[in-house]
């Protein structure tokens, strides 16, 4: 088989495939061999990389590379739907390829089974067109966006959180960039908590699609890109929305006055420690689950204070608790007596360490953070409760 | 009176509403409002400086107010404000 010829033609089986496609006008053969030539890097194959792999192997993307170091686990299934339950164990790569391999053999599948980093990304992006960015996190949003702004390659964006997705399409051709939309992230102690996390299962499908069809668009060369345009998704009021996205002139790294020049320290930008100690700074007043279940069992006296939300609660629950979630921590600081020894847990521990400053602003004394949450619980003493 | 669309994120910081309508001339006056009436909505919308912070956006309308005339663009009732806070996805950040 002669490697140019492949590259240029449709087999008879491929033009059967595509026959869909073929018959429109605006795809056609030029359009499927356009597709066929096309290389496209996934970043993520998780909720928002599910419907694009599966979308564009199907679509017939000639080369599909996908970033991922992951293993499928049983939280990931409400959404990732390249993944099934017999993959939850495996890799993500491995459980995605299959799929899209099943779907479509036509397409090459290149396995890029790492975390992207600044030290990796040009290596990476250098054999791709075009980058999709369904990552899950600000420090690889900024890495994509600055590797492919230096690399003048488009970022076909999508960003997802419960029931509100944003999808467009930077540093097309010189256009805004993420920078220029939101010069920097978050501090990591304003993010919504896990309380206020969660996502809707449908929604990384609708953004994903949204980035899945820019990134055909833009390969045939047909229609209007999501280029200059932020598109907002609300799935409960079932709308979207679309705002002007403009290119910053003073934007760090796309601007007129260019400050970054090379892939920096993302970890650092978003200032999330890169090294956590490792030993845990003693924090008095803080005991893990298996101390909490002997003071249970001890018959200590003491009140154990749930501070997540009802709807956590209802989920799961340690035995003898009482529920005040942190938000109404504040005003029902009556129900708690100082005199009392508090233990507070939450699901992994942060809230419920939160909960334990507030409480000392207020004077109580006897005050201890469970360390791992419910979750920690499951884990090391009471497997019959869930975890989620 | 000027609606102002408050995004998910910072809907428990404004008693779960999802929209609000207040008075104001100008972007600024409108969200002072904002922040008069759910006081801790502020240091999610400003930092110490008083400034928006960079990962959030309030669009007039479809325009960016930083391309517009920042807090000094009037703002006539018919316009709806939007904030629009940076999203990451689902990395979960412990809580």
């Amino acid at each position: 088989m002669v490697a140019e010829e492949v590259a240029v033609s449709l087999s008879k089986e491929e033009i059967l495939r595509y026959s869909r496609h073929l018959i429109m006008p605006e795809v056609g053969m030029e359009g499927q061999l356009k597709l066929k030539q096309a290389k496209v890097l996934l970043v993520g194959a998780g909720g928002l990389g599910a419907p694009l792999g599966l979308y564009l192997a199907a679509a017939g993307i000639g080369r599909i590379g996908m970033v991922d170091f992951d293993v499928v686990d049983f939280t990931n299934l409400q959404r990732q739907v390249i993944h099934g339950t017999k993959d939850v164990g495996r890799k993500k790569l491995d459980s995605a390829f299959e799929t899209m391999r099943d779907i479509n053999p036509y397409v090459q599948l290149d396995r890029h089974e790492t975390a992207l980093t600044s030290e990796n990304a040009f290596e990476i992006f250098k054999d791709y067109d075009y980058v999709v960015d369904g990552t899950d996190n600000f420090p690889t949003r900024y890495l994509v966006n600055d590797a492919c702004v230096l690399l003048n390659k488009p970022n076909v964006y999508g960003s997802i959180f419960r029931f509100e997705g944003q999808a467009t399409v930077f540093a097309y051709e010189g256009g805004p960039c993420y920078r220029c939309l939101y010069p920097e992230p978050p501090p990591p102690g304003l993010v919504p908590s896990c309380a206020e996390g969660g996502v809707l299962g449908i929604l990384p499908g609708i953004i994903g699609l949204i980035q899945a069809t820019e990134t055909v668009k833009l390969i045939l060369g047909i229609g209007d890109p999501l280029v200059g345009r932020l598109m907002l998704y609300d799935a409960l009021g079932m709308k979207f929305r679309e705002l002007k996205l403009r290119k910053n002139p003073e934007c760090p790294i796309c601007g007129d006055h260019r400050t970054i020049t090379k892939l920096i320290d993302y970890q650092e930008f978003c200032g999330i420690p890169n090294h956590p100690p490792v030993e845990a700074p003693v924090v008095t007043g803080e005991i893990d689950v298996t101390e909490l279940k002997a003071k249970q069992d001890r018959g200590d006296k003491f009140v154990l204070v749930d501070v997540r939300e009802p709807h956590e609660y209802q989920i799961a629950r340690i035995p003898g608790s009482v529920l005040i979630p942190l938000g109404e921590l504040p005003k029902r600081l009556n129900e708690l007596n100082p005199r009392d020894e508090i233990v507070m847990h939450c699901k992994m521990g942060g809230r419920s360490a939160k909960a334990v400053d507030l409480l000392k602003q207020n004077g109580f004394t006897k005050v201890i953070n469970v360390k791992g949450g419910i979750t920690a619980w499951s884990d090391k003493v009471d497997p019959s409760v869930p975890k989620y | 009176m000027a609606k102002i669309l408050i995004p998910t994120p910072l809907r428990q910081f404004a008693e779960k509403q999802d929209s609000v309508e207040l008075p104001g001339a100008t972007v600024g006056e409108v969200l002072g409002a904002l922040t008069a009436k759910f006081p801790d909505l502020k240091k999610h919308l400003y930092n110490d400086e008083g400034k928006l912070r960079s990962f959030v956006n309030v669009y007039l309308n479809d325009e960016d107010i930083r391309y517009l005339n920042k807090d000094a663009t009037p703002a006539a009732p018919a316009d709806t404000l939007s904030i629009v806070p940076s999203i990451a996805g689902g990395a979960n950040y412990g809580g």
